[in-house]
């Protein structure tokens, strides 16, 4: 059982830049290692920026805007990304020198679209570099309102999620609206259907109702890897609301979705809502009822839900590693390159689980380890030691062929774990069989007496007169 | 090496060489004409010296007439099956004999992987690496490629001399030289022996003649020795082929018709006793044949035989101690009844209860040529398993096809065990060599060694006839040569005064066409046979060679940009190739021996590519290779064998229907092909 990866490269990348600084060289001896130290200390955030599989956390994001008054009026959620140690880069959706990449590197790990209305984005971003930065496995944050624009609604179609198709459409809800002092068109809701999973919303429950004034959207059918964060009472329904009902709304009830997520395969995180509002300063102060609830929040959930969701989305939660997939014969400790048919053998994988820091030991008791060709011949539950190694024994099937340990773990919220290590499983060898049967004794017996007999009759016929 | 640099002149050897052999038995005689009665000694001497020497060019003759392919491409191996073939070799030289016979391939038939060591005839991997290890004790540092590139010539050198001795049994030296002459160079023959041919086919064939020799040989002399020598021989033909079932069948056939023409002897009984128990035992050590000798459908003809010749022997010894004639027709009645009611009855219960297998596919698709297209297309769609055309028989066997109905009639003229066996041999290799492309080349050395008679025979008769003329006209000094010149001067005095002039002009006729032979013989050996296939040239629009080494640099495309446990899937043609230059995983190769899983390519070649992507990924496909030849006009590539796929994954799996990708019955591959074709991942 080896310690967790730390983060911990920074000293050791430092050191041949020593001699090369000019200052250092000048230092007395004494002084080494104290400047040592202190650059340690000052590039360490600079260091620790990178996004890197040790690392998972993102650490550089970019907020686009529609205008700058955002940036006060949601100014809590910004706060607490900063104090969470998050390096934010806010630029207006338009601004002309707008680029994720340069020389092929991205320059941001998270991009935040706080910019429902934009047309076209300015600089060399578009809809296929936003496309292009989520494939390579970046995280997105989009909000929209009721002025999203094509682009935003076609970048979130791309994401999985259909935005209300009318313009003038806002999610609508006469029965779970939240109570304010004037009575207004029921468009300001407070939603407390939430998705049941600790992983995504943190540990401690969301008792307050969180308030939403926006837009709906729903899940396309086609992808599995978008998922309802919060939806909408089955009463709600997607309208305009100063007009006449005149046909039956196109998106009713609990399939409209306030809140999206999706996880794609590799790994990059997505979440889509069709209210900037949740995010602002405003809703996360304001009290709330929700109508027909006699209870009273002085304080609405929005910011413990925006909290444990942006905690979710930048990977400071659910995110697993897993590493050292190890497998020997029982009794040795080698790795070989092939099994035998009904080998013993011990398989161990270390699984992992980033908490925003350090990676901290996974504990679960329903990961599976398959031995698998074509199909799964062996599947074995691993037991685990709490401290991030699972381990499980069995035999080998008596089948040959080459069989891959597979372990796929996807679990709602987490990472999805595929890990598969191929290994060749032989038959017996022409010496590995047993060299004598007891059972076949009878036959040795009959070979033996027939060789002697025929012998003996040879002799006898030829030389008996 | 000093045989590549003989080889230019190998088209004046050719030529020369083959005309002046039939004309040995008329200049023995001659020479035994004019020399005196006290120098016989000498003669018989020179007639030595003369067929040692001419057999010692037949054998180089044979070796160098298949180095075209060395000399116009490189030394190389060839086809398809050869690869795996050297692939085997390498293995066996490198890691010993135990890791070869125990060698589980993983990196072939993904995921099921492949017993290598029991699934494949060692012969030719053991001959190759015991001559790679015997030159390497004689410091001949070698390397393992060209030794398998010339192994094949060398066994055909051997054929030819197992031939001579062949010829020599059934008939005369004369007709044993003129086969070795034959065999050397017959087209049918070359087809499988080229330099880089690489094949079971080139050692199995000497085996093959060797064994029916020996056999030949025992039932001639009734020597246990030679029995026991031709045991052995079957026992080499069984490491090295899967054609040894024709020798384990053509014999007890041959048995059978001895015993039922009355020509049971004590011989024949020690022979095939011998042959058949010792093969049989010697025959089972081999792993991909194990105990298929008692329990396969096609191994039991032999051992009814068996059973049946001791039957005789039982009935023989009653014959010997009865003396009344009708009593014993009355046991022999009720003998052979009780024999054949009873081995009836142990093969029903056997083949019932599953122990005896019925026969197999391949087996059935000879017998009856229309069984394998209707119903295993994986055998059909070989294009060496098709019925053969008349045109390829001519090409292989050129004046053999004339000359092979002239020696069934010598042969039957002078009916003996000998002859009747090549009779038979000849016989039923024809009828295969009709069913099979392929199958031509086991009628080859029957068909040689019939030719043979007909010529060695045609040329002694007619030498015959002009040595008697000038004896007439010589005063008649001839008391030597015995009866049978007498007899047929008798004849000659009664018969046409233009005979000796006929005599002259069939004589120059054979001579000619023995010449038109060995022409024909090297044109094709040259143009023909010697392509490796994985190179391909053509003829530019200019007249000159072009080229095109595709293949090779496909393959070594994956060997260089594709990581080192990639899957490839392809056709099974090609998996042989990507395992051994491409050292890859593949999907399936050449060894068909898992029909499911060629049908599971033929599927996902033939699917949606939404379906086939499915299906790859649960064969954890990296990568697929096609072959495409349209752009340079290669006729066998992947959509030529397109329908091929369609069929036999439509044999497994009935959702892929033919009349799919055909339009109106026909298949086309342009803009008016059917939707499925054009949508499918071909």
């Amino acid at each position: 059982m080896s310690p967790p990866h730390r983060v911990n490269p920074q000293p050791i990348s430092l050191s041949p830049r020593q001699p090369k600084d000019p200052t250092t060289t000048k230092m007395a001896r004494s002084n080494f290692s104290v400047l040592t130290i202190l650059s340690v200390i000052l590039l360490l955030p600079v260091l620790s920026l990178s996004f890197s599989p040790d690392s998972p956390s993102d650490r550089r994001l970019l907020v686009l805007f529609d205008d700058l008054s955002l940036k006060s009026s949601h100014s809590i959620f910004f706060n607490s990304l900063k104090s969470r140690g998050f390096d934010l880069d806010f630029k207006l959706a338009d601004d002309p020198k707008l680029a994720l990449q340069r020389y092929g590197q991205y320059l941001y790990d998270g991009l935040i679209l706080f910019s429902p209305s934009i047309e076209r984005f300015g600089g060399a971003l578009d809809l296929a570099a936003v496309l292009d930065f989520v494939d390579s496995g970046h995280d997105l944050f989009i909000a929209a309102d009721s002025s999203a624009s094509d682009l935003i609604k076609s970048v979130a179609t791309e994401c999985g999620v259909d935005f209300d198709e009318d313009p003038s459409a806002l999610v609508i809800d006469h029965r779970s609206y939240a109570v304010v002092g004037t009575e207004g068109d029921h468009t300001l809701i407070a939603a407390d259907d939430f998705i049941e999973s600790d992983v995504l919303l943190g540990e401690n429950k969301i008792e307050a109702p969180v308030l939403f004034k926006g837009i709906a959207h729903s899940l396309n059918a086609a992808n599995n890897l978008v998922l309802k964060v919060l939806s909408a009472s089955p009463a709600a329904y997607s309208a305009n609301p100063s007009s006449k009902l005149s046909s039956p709304p196109s998106l009713t009830g609990s399939s409209i979705s306030l809140v999206s997520v999706v996880q794609a395969r590799n790994n990059a995180r997505i979440m889509i809502t069709g209210s900037l509002d949740l995010f602002s300063n405003r809703f996360f102060r304001s009290s709330v009822q929700k109508a027909g609830s006699p209870k009273k929040y002085d304080k609405s959930g929005n910011e413990q839900f925006v909290a444990e969701l942006s905690k979710w989305v930048f990977h400071e939660r659910g995110h697993l590693k897993a590493v050292n997939l190890r497998h020997n014969k029982a009794g040795e400790t080698d790795e070989p390159a092939m099994y035998r048919i009904k080998d013993d053998l011990d398989f161990s994988v270390e699984i992992y689980e980033w908490s925003g820091k350090s990676w901290e030991p996974y504990v679960a008791n329903d990961v599976q380890v398959q031995f698998y060709m074509m199909s799964p011949y062996v599947l074995k539950t691993l037991s685990n030691d709490k401290k991030g190694l699972y381990h499980t024994s069995f035999k080998v099937p008596d089948v040959y062929g080459v069989f891959q340990f597979k372990v796929e773990y996807n679990r709602l919220g987490y990472t999805s774990l595929l890990l598969s290590k191929q290994i060749p499983v032989r038959p017996f060898k022409h010496n590995e069989y047993e060299r004598f049967i007891t059972a076949a004794f009878p036959y040795y017996g009959a070979s033996f007496t027939m060789m002697a007999g025929f012998f003996i009759f040879s002799f006898v016929y030829l030389y008996h007169k | 090496m000093a045989v590549t640099k003989t080889e230019p002149i190998n088209g004046s050897t050719t030529k020369s060489s083959a005309p002046p052999l039939p004309s040995m038995p008329l200049k023995s005689d001659l020479l035994s004409i004019l020399s005196l009665k006290s120098l016989r000694l000498k003669t018989k001497q020179q007639e030595l010296l003369i067929r040692v020497s001419i057999l010692c060019l037949v054998y180089v003759l044979a070796f160098i007439t298949r180095l075209f392919s060395v000399l116009r491409y490189e030394s190389m191996i060839h086809e398809f099956d050869p690869y795996f073939n050297y692939r085997t070799t390498l293995f066996l030289t490198q890691k010993g004999f135990y890791e070869f016979w125990n060698w589980f391939d993983s990196e072939s038939w993904y995921p099921l992987g492949r017993i290598i060591g029991g699934t494949l005839y060692p012969g030719l991997m053991v001959t190759a690496a015991m001559m790679y290890w015997g030159l390497r004790f004689l410091r001949f540092a070698v390397h393992i490629r060209e030794v398998c590139v010339l192994t094949a010539p060398f066994f055909a050198s051997n054929t030819t001399l197992v031939a001579y001795f062949f010829g020599k049994e059934i008939w005369d030296t004369g007709a044993g030289l003129v086969a070795a002459v034959l065999i050397a160079i017959c087209p049918g023959y070359i087809s499988r022996s080229v330099a880089g041919s690489y094949d079971n086919e080139g050692v199995a064939i000497f085996a093959l003649l060797l064994t029916f020799y020996l056999f030949v040989k025992a039932v001639n002399t009734g020597s246990l020795a030679w029995g026991l020598a031709s045991a052995f021989g079957y026992f080499y033909m069984v490491s090295a082929w899967g054609g040894y079932v024709f020798i384990i069948n053509l014999i007890p056939l041959y048995v059978l018709a001895l015993l039922i023409t009355g020509r049971y002897s004590m011989r024949l009984y020690v022979a095939y006793n011998c042959m058949y128990v010792l093969g049989m035992l010697l025959a089972m050590q081999i792993r991909f044949v194990g105990f298929q000798h008692v329990q396969s459908g096609e191994h039991m003809a032999a051992m009814g035989v068996f059973f049946l010749m001791q039957v005789f022997y039982f009935l023989d010894w009653v014959k010997h101690l009865l003396n009344d004639k009708k009593l014993f027709e009355a046991f022999l009645r009720i003998t052979v009844t009780c024999a054949v009611g009873v081995g009836a009855i142990a093969l029903g219960v056997g083949t019932a209860s599953g122990y005896i297998s019925p026969w197999s596919g391949r087996f059935y698709s000879l017998l009856d040529p229309t069984y394998a297209k209707d119903h295993i297309p994986i055998i059909a769609s070989v294009s060496e398993h098709q019925p053969t055309a008349w045109s390829s028989f001519m090409f292989d066997f050129h004046i053999l096809l004339f000359l092979f109905p002239a020696g069934l009639y010598f042969c039957f003229k002078r009916l003996s065990d000998a002859t009747i066996f090549i009779v038979m041999y000849g016989l039923t290799s024809m009828y295969f060599a009709g069913v099979m492309v392929r199958l031509i080349l086991v009628a080859t050395p029957a068909v040689c060694l019939i030719s043979a008679i007909a010529v060695s025979a045609t040329i002694k008769n007619l030498t015959m006839l002009l040595r008697t003329k000038s004896k007439v006209s010589q005063t008649g000094s001839t008391k030597g040569t015995g009866g049978g010149k007498t007899s047929s001067k008798a004849m000659l005095d009664q018969s046409q005064p233009f005979q000796r002039n006929g005599a002259i002009a069939l004589l120059f006729g054979a001579f000619y066409l023995l010449s038109r032979y060995a022409i024909h013989c090297t044109w094709v050996t040259s143009e023909a046979y010697s392509s490796p296939s994985i190179v391909l040239a053509a003829r530019g629009a200019h007249g000159n060679r072009v080229i095109f080494d595709d293949y090779r640099e496909a393959y070594y495309w994956l060997r260089q940009n594709t990581p080192p446990d990639a899957k490839v899937m392809s056709w099974w043609d090609y998996g042989y190739q990507i395992t051994a230059m491409g050292n890859r995983t593949v999907i399936v190769d050449n060894n068909t021996w898992n029909n499911t899983h060629i049908a599971t390519v033929g599927r996902a070649m033939s699917s949606y590519e939404d379906e086939a992507y499915e299906i790859m990924r649960s064969l954890d496909v990296d990568y697929v290779l096609v072959v495409f030849g349209g752009v340079t006009g290669y006729s066998s590539d992947d959509i030529n064998k397109f329908l091929w796929m369609v069929r036999i994954g439509g044999g497994v799996f009935p959702v892929i229907k033919e009349p799919d990708y055909l339009v109106n019955g026909e298949y086309r591959v342009d803009k008016g092909a059917a939707p499925k074709m054009l949508n499918c991942l071909m």
